[in-house]
């Protein structure tokens, strides 16, 4: 019997928390070793298995995986979530894109100095307002079926919904205007798997907050 | 008979090089469109053609791709350079797919080196040098050791698979990148070196690398100030 799959990284969200939706999803279940001293990432890479000196890494298939849409095209790949040829993956990736990038500006937002949080702020729901929530809701209007590709679930309908979910966080209003964003992130929540994600006591990393930062700052990322 | 490949972008490297790239090493011929103006731009995104609001865009196949990542996957796969899938070959699961996950993590990583010179450029004049001094930097000590070793530890030609691919390609790029910062990078990976020597040899490679190509020079100001003023930022 395969092992599960072992997540390394830091006790929070940052660029693994995609990786545990994504697993939680697709109904995998995965094994975590937390970095929470300097020791524990000098560690790994004394032992040769951050290929990059980075995580995150994931333990899977006899491999040590890094570099973050390596890893996620590999479990959408071995999973069926990423559509089911060339053009699918190619719109699926293409939204999939789109979601890091929103992401991303989200994810760093905490990094953010203190007078320019203000501005970047404004930046980020100016930016999810008028060009990322639109894009999304108009592909859903376009076929008006119930996923983004292929009328079936894939990687991109479980990242966008992730997404959702901090764009929430940072102002519920926020997704006022997006019916079928709404009803798609209702959807996708109520999928077996991604509801027992959602329970408290899951694997999924709360918001960064004020340790976690003066943790990244010791591991300078 | 399909049409060709059609590029909308700066007339310059930026996010849509390394797509060029592969294209060109897939001796596949193709299109561009140059933006110069604020209007083209505009009326790209008036017309619906730029998913979100962005370039790079590749018309392909009936599709208005955009994301250098999706473009460059989907380019890799249809142009046999992304190893082998373990759908259609009857693979094991296991052997197929290391192949496409470790042309994904090398790509991925030259991709991010790429992108600290791409970046680089809209930076004023000091942090400019700063950051061009750091890829080196970096590209010594952390990207190139690591290509040297994946290199040594098999022997082969290529990094993935004994197969040319998607990653042999953008490693080239990244590495003709940096010696354009630094000639003397490669000075200790003797098999980068040879690695170089090979793959720039390639017939199409070459080609794309004679004058006269699609290929683009490094960014310049003027590249900056047209970027900036169709971008407005």
């Amino acid at each position: 019997m395969s092992r599960k799959p072992i997540l390394h990284y830091f006790n929070g969200r940052g660029r693994m928390e995609c990786i545990r939706w994504l697993l939680a999803a697709a109904g995998v279940e995965f094994e975590e070793k937390l970095i929470e001293k300097p020791e524990d990432l000098n560690k790994l890479k004394n032992d040769g298995s951050l290929l990059f000196q980075q995580v995150p890494m994931v333990e899977i298939d006899g491999m040590n995986l890094v570099q973050t849409r390596a890893i996620l095209n590999y479990i959408a790949t071995k999973y069926n979530l990423y559509g089911k040829d060339i053009k699918e993956r190619a719109l699926i990736d293409m939204y999939s894109e789109g979601v890091a990038d929103l992401g991303e500006m989200i994810m760093l937002l905490p990094l953010c100095p203190a007078a320019e949080k203000d501005a970047k702020v404004t930046f980020i729901r100016e930016k999810t307002t008028n060009r990322f929530l639109p894009a999304f809701e108009n592909v859903l209007k376009s076929h008006g079926q119930d996923y983004l590709v292929g009328n079936k679930l894939s990687r991109a309908d479980i990242h966008l919904v992730e997404l959702l979910y901090y764009v929430e966080e940072l102002d519920p209003s926020l997704l006022a205007n997006f019916p079928l964003l709404k009803a798609l992130k209702a959807r996708v929540s109520n999928l077996p798997a991604v509801k027992k994600f959602l329970q408290p006591g899951s694997q999924r990393k709360p918001p960064t907050d004020e340790r976690q930062i003066e943790a990244r700052k010791i591991f300078k990322f | 008979m399909a049409a060709k490949p059609k590029l909308w972008y700066f007339r310059g490297r930026g996010r849509m090089e390394s797509i060029r790239w592969l294209l060109a090493a897939a001796g596949v011929e193709f299109e561009e469109e140059f933006l110069e103006t604020r209007e083209q731009y505009e009326k790209l995104q008036k017309d619906g053609r730029l998913l979100f609001g962005q370039v790079p865009l590749v018309e392909i196949d009936g599709m208005e791709l955009t994301q250098t990542r999706a473009i460059l996957s989907y380019l890799a796969t249809k142009y046999n350079l992304h190893g082998k899938d373990p759908k259609e070959t009857g693979f094991s699961w296991i052997e197929s797919s290391c192949c496409f996950v470790r042309i994904d993590m090398y790509a991925e990583d030259t991709l991010d080196l790429m992108m600290m010179v791409v970046v680089a450029a809209f930076k004023p004049p000091e942090e400019k040098e700063e950051s061009l001094a750091s890829v080196v930097k970096k590209a010594k000590t952390q990207h190139f050791p690591v290509f040297e070793k994946i290199l040594k530890d098999h022997g082969e030609d290529f990094l993935v698979g004994n197969k040319f691919s998607w990653a042999d390609i953008q490693l080239l790029e990244a590495i003709l990148m940096v010696e354009e910062l630094d000639a003397s990078v490669l000075s200790d990976f003797p098999l980068l070196k040879e690695f170089k020597t090979r793959t720039n040899n390639i017939p199409t490679i070459k080609k794309f690398l004679q004058p006269g190509s699609q290929r683009k020079l490094p960014p310049d100001n003027h590249y900056v100030k047209v970027v900036r003023n169709v971008l407005q930022f």
